[in-house]
């Protein structure tokens, strides 16, 4: 197995899928001659063309509209929102074509696109850069939503999204575009349901998705040195539909429960966890579910302030010890 | 145009003005739930337009307003009216209602509420047949108000940039629900503002179906030829309320009397028996052939169906059973 960086990972799903189907094609603002912002891209406007790696104006939800359109006859475009603040713009065509139009055609229709978009808070881009908008898409009945937080889960969600007949928003942090790791050589598809446990442990679980799973592997390996305390470190990349079985089973195994999420608390990632937990197993807890968030507020500019927002490791830690009183 | 092909477009436009009138009772009767748009008065603009496309290949797409569009691009009567009555024999099978018909099989591919949302729908649509070489286009069909959205600009940019086989069609009929297109719109002729992409456009009387045709031929042929997206802007008027529940206070008796007496189905037919084409009798008999069918067919039909059945509520959300869900090495 290859270590590569994620946006190698998510460069060579595009090109194994433009070059596998003739009716693959990734739009986006500077996608094209550029090779993407992160360089998501970089190259495949040379070798498959201007018609199939297309440049587009800066209309959000005129582009996602059209790629939308293009899917009912059997395109299967790879719509890359330059940012995921961007994508509110988009949200007429996501939230009102894509995610419902199977429903209302009776099922005669879908909308088999990939909506890409790199978001969270990345460093002092300022409170029109730094949206993390999982908790609007999960929100949408009718899609599925996806985050990666490695380059293999980048690499074959990917894949997935792209053969998969729903609409798929896929999640990428802008922080984790240049972050290592191994990728299988031979063809990979992610599933685009479940969860996976990336460290087990007896104690507590940790849940946490995209880049909020490396600030719970810290947590975990600060909580064994310090403490003696093993978590069990669970994540979620797919966030919609989420993975009620894989859920119940850890807080079978452990009993306690701390979340983790790069996003405001308000109608998010934590808050659903923790209903699906009363919903399946609350009688396996021992404790009260915590969850560690960002503050409830724009992100700003400034960079101890902009930390001072945003939970870490060491609120992970924190959180931990206050459930076990040590 | 054909004389005979005249008498069946008269016999369609006046089968779509009892469908929606029957409608109208419908939804008095509550057999109809829900926002109820008819298109009585705009028929020439859909019959048209439609008329000088291929049938057998082309693509349409469209707002709320979409019994009639619907009807005429292939979709069983009987069974748009089964999806007004909610019924799973619908078009979309009980789950879309007035507003969201569709039929996918004929290239009918819906009715859409939000205003604007089909513009770039229909781009796209323009783009999977360029992409496959098809020689069918995509046909598009929005009110005026429409063209105050986003997607309006949007997609006519990326439309000639693209050089995409669209057709926009703007059912003009001067008004967006009560506001009236001038105390809403900077500039009140449509056609005038796609010249800012270099669209090539038209306006058009929209009362007169052979006029509507031509201009429509002619926009089909340029599209078709692979020129690029065209915009035809047809001058209407509904005779109803933009919906059931509009008392329609906004508009000046006087306006209406003058556009009733531009009647699509009238002009046709009196055309017609001036030319000593149709005789009077002949024209009573196809209304009350018509109204017998709607009533003994379209109705009954609807009225027969089954309702969904409750259990199956979650089906359509998602595809079913889609392996590339579970993923794996391949
Ligand atoms: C995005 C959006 N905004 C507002 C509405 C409410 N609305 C429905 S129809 C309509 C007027 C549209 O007028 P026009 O485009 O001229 O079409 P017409 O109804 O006259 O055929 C409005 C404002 C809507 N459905 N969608
Ligand atoms: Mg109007």
């Amino acid at each position: 197995m290859a270590e590569i960086m994620f946006w190698e990972a998510v460069r060579r799903a595009h090109d194994e899928e433009l070059a596998n189907d003739p009716m693959v094609l990734v739009m986006g603002e500077d996608v094209g001659v550029v090779g993407g912002t992160y360089k998501a891209t970089l190259g495949l406007y040379d070798k498959y063309g201007e018609d199939r790696v297309i440049d587009t104006p800066i209309s959000e939800n005129g582009f996602t509209g059209l790629g939308i359109g293009a899917s009912f006859v059997g395109v299967r475009p790879i719509i890359e929102i330059m940012s995921v603040n961007f994508a509110w713009l988009a949200m007429d065509q996501i939230f009102n074509t894509a995610a419902k139009v199977r429903y209302m055609s009776g099922g005669q229709l879908e909308a088999p696109v990939v909506i890409r978009s790199p978001g969270g808070t990345a460093h002092q881009l300022g409170s029109q850069h730094s949206a993390r908008m999982e908790k609007v898409f999960m929100g949408i009945a009718g899609l599925r939503v996806a985050t990666p937080s490695n380059p293999r889960q980048a690499y074959g969600l990917l894949k997935s999204a792209v053969r998969c007949n729903d609409p798929v928003i896929i999640y990428e942090h802008e922080l984790m575009y240049n972050m290592k790791g191994e990728v299988p050589e031979q063809e990979y598809f992610h599933p685009l349901e479940g969860s996976e446990i990336v460290r087990p442990g007896r104690d507590v679980t940790l849940f946490g998705y995209n880049i909020s799973v490396h600030w719970c592997l810290q947590a975990a390996d600060l909580l064994s040195s310090h403490h003696g305390i093993e978590a069990e470190v669970i994540d979620l990349y797919a966030l919609s539909p989420l993975d009620r079985a894989g859920i119940r089973d850890s807080v079978t195994r452990t009993h306690r429960v701390v979340i983790v999420e790069e996003a405001e608390p308000m109608v998010g990632v934590g808050a659903e966890v923790m209903a699906i937990i009363n919903e399946e197993c609350f009688f396996e807890l021992d404790a009260a579910p915590v969850r560690v968030s960002a503050l409830n507020m724009p992100i700003p500019y400034n960079h101890s302030l902009e930390k001072a927002v945003l939970p870490d490791a060491n609120d992970v830690v924190e959180a931990v010890r206050g459930m076990f009183g040590v | 145009m054909k004389v005979a092909d005249k008498k069946r477009l008269l016999r369609e436009m006046l089968f779509a003005r009892r469908f929606e009138e029957r409608c109208y009772e419908s939804y008095v009767e509550r057999n109809i739930g829900g926002f109820l748009h008819l298109y009585s008065g705009e028929e020439a603009c859909a019959h048209g337009v439609l008329e000088a496309a291929d049938f057998d290949n082309d693509y349409v797409i469209t707002s709320y307003r979409d019994h009639i569009h619907a009807i005429k691009w292939g979709a069983d009567p009987r069974k748009v009216m089964a999806e007004l009555y909610a019924k799973e024999t619908g078009v979309s099978k009980g789950r879309g209602g007035s507003m969201h018909l569709f039929d996918v099989n004929n290239r009918f591919m819906g009715g859409y509420a939000l205003v604007g949302g089909p513009f770039p729908l229909a781009a796209g649509i323009a783009k999977a047949i360029q992409m496959k070489r098809g020689k069918e286009i995509s046909i598009c069909f929005l009110g005026d108000a429409a063209n105050n959205q986003g997607t309006f600009h949007e997609s006519l940019n990326m439309a000639k940039l693209w050089n995409l086989p669209v057709l926009y069609v703007c059912e003009n009929n001067l008004y967006g629900i009560g506001t009236r297109i001038d105390r809403s719109t900077a500039v009140v002729d449509q056609y005038k503002r796609v010249s800012a992409y270099n669209i090539p456009s038209a306006q058009e009387d929209g009362q007169d179906v052979e006029k509507v045709y031509k201009a429509a031929t002619k926009a089909i042929k340029h599209v078709r030829s692979g020129k690029g997206p065209y915009f035809l802007e047809l001058m209407t008027y509904r005779y109803r309320g933009h919906s059931m529940s509009d008392s329609n206070a906004y508009r000046a008796r006087a306006e209406e009397r003058m556009w009733s007496k531009r009647d699509p189905i009238i002009m046709l037919r009196d055309r017609l028996i001036e030319n000593g084409q149709l005789t009077k009798k002949e024209y009573t008999e196809m209304d009350t052939e018509i109204l017998d069918q709607i009533e003994n067919e379209v109705i009954a039909y609807a009225n027969e169906s089954p309702e969904p059945h409750v259990s199956e509520v979650g089906r359509y959300v998602l595809a079913e059973n889609d392996p590339w869900v579970r993923g794996g090495v391949q």
